[in-house]
């Protein structure tokens, strides 16, 4: 319990260190650049000390429930010695914490008002939730994918800079027969998948794999699942603006 | 008080966004491992830390860094504060005179990426598992740095108005060239960086900042020309933590 405290306060004190950059750069830039008065002093305080506390919360949590349950979990997998499993388990992870993934809703939405001002969908509210809507399977599905293919990929000890890399090479191909609209949100919807809680489940899922097989390295092999995660999105996205044009 | 309700509802969402998680994990600890979780109630515990501290931290970001982070992105993309500081009018501006927009993109994807609290996960375990080699502090920094640098490029793209493609397809050409240098143990690493910088606190100061100069800029859109920056926000930390990488290695030789 002491120990806990003890930790929980450390959390807290990092946590304070780390959004000092942020508070330095708003103030320097409203003083010297915009220079107009900010309302709320009180209120910014109070939300400031909120944050510190909820980081240190977070990272407190991470370390005591999510890191040792994503690698217990690893572990367990690969004793099992069930590949269907752990592809499984992999999959409905992606799948799962991406669809429900709020900052993923906020995205669909905005392309679908996108392809209504590019005239690829009627502007009626049917259109526009089906297209949001599919949209999100279709980002959940890569990720899920991504999630399958990094953990086959840890199994083979295929080449990871040659699948990113073959990954990307793929990504600019497809850009170049994919409608224009469409290319700005496939390229960000790679980097909005990755979420606060799946990111360290997903590493500690990919370190205890890697770490639990023979000759593989924890450094070397567990690392990467996240990269696979940021790459399919793209490439499912620009593959979904293809696809509606034609239906 | 209006705070304590916000609190709540903010707890309640990430509530809503942890529960499913964590009960996937327990019924596929009971059901296909067929085996008690170890520590259960520390777990529990954990996870009610996390849901707290997620909430908080939300609410606490809603309170204050948001609504600061997106007036200044509009007010240092407002076409009067431009013209105020040039004495051009707004159709005449050329990309150098952003000056201000590109400092803050830099400033702000820096320092947002230093709280991100994905990336603190992933160098915490990075750290563990690297033995020490791969210094905590050490990879944030790197990974900062390239968002601060993309960020800033990629409003710099908005600004000119020049193919996103363009610039993806450089930066990952950079990113062979760099794969083929750096030292191994780095690369898986550093190809996750990319996808991890990019969450809570980044994107949405970022995304506001992107919208805000799309719509400043004369001849671009917002819905066209506003995405993109959480693309470049995702490359240039991949660059920059090859090259912690390979700085690491000169470092050690010398």
């Amino acid at each position: 319990m002491k120990n806990s405290l003890i930790a929980l306060s450390r959390d807290a004190l990092f946590s304070l260190r780390d959004l000092v950059p942020i508070v330095v750069v708003i103030a320097v830039f409203q003083v010297f650049v915009v220079k107009q008065p900010v309302s709320g002093f009180w209120s910014l305080l109070i939300g400031g000390l909120l944050v510190v506390a909820g980081l240190a919360f977070f990272i407190f949590g991470l370390r005591i429930a999510l890191f040792p349950i994503g690698e217990n979990l690893a572990h367990a997998l690969a004793k099992k010695g069930s590949a269907f499993w752990l592809f499984t388990f992999s999959f409905v992870l992606g799948f799962g914490t991406t669809i429900a993934e709020p900052a993923l809703l906020a995205v669909a939405e905005e392309a679908a008002e996108v392809a209504v001002g590019a005239g690829v969908i009627e502007n009626d509210e049917a259109a526009i939730e089906s297209y949001a809507l599919g949209l999100r399977l279709v980002v959940a599905l890569s990720v899920g994918v991504a999630l399958l293919l990094g953990v086959f990929r840890i199994l083979t000890n295929w080449s990871l800079p040659v699948m990113i890399i073959g990954g990307y090479v793929l990504v600019v191909i497809v850009t170049t027969i994919a409608p224009p609209e469409i290319v700005g949100v496939a390229y960000d919807s790679g980097g909005v998948t990755t979420s606060t809680v799946t990111v360290p489940l997903v590493t500690a899922l990919g370190v205890g794999l890697a770490s639990s097989l023979k000759g593989r390295n924890a450094m070397t092999d567990g690392f990467g699942l996240i990269a696979f995660a940021s790459l399919t999105p793209i490439l499912f996205v620009l593959l979904y603006g293809i696809a509606r044009q034609w239906i | 008080m209006d705070l304590i309700r916000d609190s709540l509802v903010f707890v309640w969402d990430s509530a809503s966004d942890v529960l499913p998680i964590a009960i996937f994990l327990f019924a596929f600890q009971l059901f296909v491992i067929r085996e008690r979780i170890p520590n259960f109630k520390q777990i529990v515990v954990g996870f009610a830390f996390v849901i707290v501290g997620l909430g908080l931290f939300l609410v606490g970001l809603e309170q204050s860094l948001f609504p600061l982070g997106r007036l200044m992105a509009q007010q240092l993309t407002d076409p009067a504060f431009l013209e105020s500081v040039h004495g051009h009018v707004r159709e005449s501006l050329v990309w150098q005179d952003f000056y201000w927009v590109y400092l803050f993109a830099a400033a702000i994807g820096f320092s947002t990426t230093l709280a991100e609290p994905a990336l603190m996960a992933v160098s915490i375990k990075a750290n563990v598992v690297s033995a020490g080699a791969v210094g905590v502090w050490g990879l944030r920094v790197a990974v900062a740095l390239g968002v601060g640098f993309g960020v800033a490029l990629g409003c710099f793209r908005i600004i000119t108005g020049l193919p996103l493609q363009y610039f993806i397809a450089a930066g990952y050409l950079v990113v062979i060239v760099q794969t083929t240098m750096a030292p191994k143990m780095i690369v898986p690493l550093a190809y996750d960086s990319g996808g991890v910088t990019t969450s809570t606190v980044t994107v949405p100061l970022i995304t506001a900042l992107g919208l805000g100069l799309a719509e400043a800029v004369p001849g671009r859109s917002p819905l066209l020309d506003g995405f993109g920056l959480v693309a470049f926000a995702s490359l240039f930390p991949i660059i920059s933590v090859l090259a912690y990488g390979q700085f690491a290695v000169l470092k050690g030789k010398t």
